[in-house]
């Protein structure tokens, strides 16, 4: 039987969100097709319990391979093994996230099981004439919608931008198998060598797996200014963005920078501060859930995009906003603390 | 050392506005650039070169006039181009194009690192410097945000994943697909220029080269677009004014009732 698989990914003892996301986007395609869905891990020390996290979120079968030699991401080693799997048990969809490892490893696997894929996709259905894979993504800076099949090639592959869905609340009354798949030294690549991790100073940089990211831009004025939106983001416990304008001018590092040139994200809350709206920083905040603004020119682009937007002088309207949002919590609690 | 540097033209985004009536983006007529995140797989070429000394060969895939493209990396430092330009290669999707571009490299005498942008700001996948290193077979480094060191048979980088950066070590020949912290984009010189147009820009056809001709093109590639749309990018949203203290703070309660709302906060 042929069935839809999703990549699960992993941090070394812990399965990353981005494995339940992807869950939901399968167990819909595999419902829709009448199907299995299974889910593929590779490396990490995981335990029993984490692995059927994966069940009670959606998944049939999970197979699981691991080995100290898997814990860091290789891409020749994991893509070997993926093509092997592949071979073994012809699933006919892969679902992958869009993250620095799914877009490493998927274009790798696409060479090697002679396979199409589709990146950074933001929606996945089923055709209903065909049961071919309807993959659909942004193109141009988002400019376009392409919706992309792979007709006569399997397993039809794509990955897909982490958060642009939400994984299935936890049932704990489903079952599924859980496959050890046996390791060989023959997966091992053992051509590149790892030679360390390195951690980002601040912490408040992951904007794509953030629920809310805070950015600032050109409006700031200066890069002491930033502060104003690290305040924000901490009461919003929010990750920290920016516009290419202010990595450019060395105000913050590369890693913060949304847009076309930087990272595209899907947060529940972009909160856009001195940011103009260019078409630049558009393409990276497309499927953004929400958009909030404040800008002082009133002709600003980031007017017309946002879902709400105030036109005024972010030194007063920020400083302001907080201060009313903790006289609100004070009184949302008054009485009882 | 040899280095190769595959890049696209694409579409100058910074020209695109959007039309006021649909709230959707006009691209017609707009010029065609160097594809600006291969601005820093280039320098990254140019400062190895000075460095460490090297003969820099840029790929370019498109019509004739993406010849104009490899001009440009020439006037940056790089020494010659080859042009990959045949109706045969039109319609190409990453896996074709990977494909195309991974013979032309099998081609040439020798090479030591191909280096390529990140992605093109056009298609956006960022998939064809990962494919070209699985058919070449040689080792990839994605994302490297920086090069640490270069020995006659390895180099050191660094990738910049989710929350940080894995430092790796690849035999040499490899593959790198390289991000904006990597090098700072020179603009081209004067006598760059001038030996960008005294440089002449050899055109590699479908019959140049013993490619699979099954594997050219849009019948070579697996996927097929069956479906475009331009979707709206205005959302037409609500905006207040806080032009001043009242202002401001009407605005500011109607954004936190909107927050709320959304349960945002």
């Amino acid at each position: 039987m042929s069935f839809v698989w999703t990549l699960a990914e992993q941090d070394g003892t812990s399965l990353k969100g981005v494995s339940f996301e992807l869950l939901a986007r399968g167990r819909t395609l595999a419902d829709k097709l009448e199907t299995k869905l299974a889910s593929v891990v590779i490396g990490g020390k995981l335990s029993e319990e984490q692995l059927q996290e994966l069940i009670h979120r959606g998944a049939d079968e999970v197979y699981y391979i691991k080995n100290d030699a898997l814990d860091d991401f290789v891409v020749e080693t994991y893509s070997r093994i993926l093509v092997k799997l592949i071979e073994q048990y012809d699933p006919h969809t892969i679902l992958a996230a869009a993250t620095t490892t799914g877009r490493t490893l998927m274009p790798h696997v696409s060479i090697g099981a002679d396979t199409g894929l589709t990146a950074d996709c933001t929606d996945l259905d089923i055709d209903p004439e065909t049961g071919q894979l309807l993959q659909t993504r942004p193109a141009i800076g988002g400019n376009i919608m392409a919706t992309i099949k792979t007709p006569y090639k399997r397993p039809q592959m794509a990955t897909v931008r982490p958060k642009s869905s939400r994984p299935l609340e936890a049932d704990t009354t489903r079952e599924g198998k859980i496959i050890e798949v046996p390791f060989e030294e023959s997966f091992v690549d053992g051509r590149v060598e790892v030679l360390g991790y390195r951690h980002n100073e601040d912490e408040d940089v992951d904007i794509q797996e953030a629920e809310m990211v805070i950015s600032g831009g050109r409006g700031l004025k200066k890069g002491d200014n930033f502060e104003i939106i690290r305040k924000l983001a901490t009461r919003f416990d929010a990750a920290i963005g920016a516009s290419r304008d202010a990595v450019d001018r060395g105000w913050i590092s590369y890693p913060h920078q949304v847009g076309l040139s930087g990272k595209t994200i899907s947060p529940k809350l972009y909160f856009a501060c001195g940011i103009s709206g260019s078409i630049q920083q558009l393409a990276g905040i497309k499927t953004a859930e929400t958009i909030v603004a404040v800008n002082n020119d009133p002709e600003a682009n980031i007017h017309k995009i946002a879902d709400f937007s105030i036109v005024g002088d972010l030194f007063e309207v920020l400083p302001r906003l907080i201060e009313k949002l903790d006289e609100n919590g004070k009184k949302a609690t008054g009485g009882k603390s | 050392m040899n280095i190769v540097i595959p890049i696209k033209q694409v579409p100058d985004s910074n020209k695109v506005k959007m039309d006021p009536e649909s709230g959707t983006m006009m691209r017609e007529g707009v010029e065609a650039v160097v594809n600006p995140l291969d601005l820093y797989s280039i320098q990254l070429g140019v400062d190895l070169k000075e460095k460490y000394g090297a003969s820099i060969t840029v790929i370019s895939m498109g019509p004739p006039k993406a010849a104009k493209a490899i001009r440009e990396a020439i006037s940056m430092g790089c020494d010659d181009g080859i042009l990959l330009s045949d109706k045969k290669f039109g319609g190409s999707d990453t896996w074709a194009t990977s494909y195309t571009i991974a013979e032309t490299i099998k081609s040439l005498p020798a090479y030591d690192l191909v280096i390529f942008g990140e992605r093109a700001t056009d298609g956006d996948t960022g998939q064809v410097g990962p494919c070209t290193a699985a058919w070449l077979d040689v080792p990839l480094a994605s994302y490297v945000a920086s090069v640490d060191a270069v020995t006659d048979d390895s180099i050191e980088v660094e990738r910049m994943v989710e929350g940080g950066y894995q430092k790796l070590r690849l035999p040499k020949p490899a593959v790198l697909t390289v991000v904006k912290e990597i090098a700072a984009p020179m603009l081209p010189t004067l006598s760059g220029k001038k030996r960008a147009r005294r440089t002449e820009i050899p055109t590699y056809t479908a019959e140049s080269l013993p490619f699979e001709d099954a594997n050219l093109g849009l019948k070579g590639s697996p996927t097929r677009v069956v479906k475009i749309r331009t979707p709206k990018v205005s959302r037409e949203g609500r905006v207040v004014h806080a032009t001043d203290g009242e202002g401001t703070e009407g605005a500011l309660d109607e954004l936190i009732a909107y927050l709320k709302e959304k349960e945002l906060v």
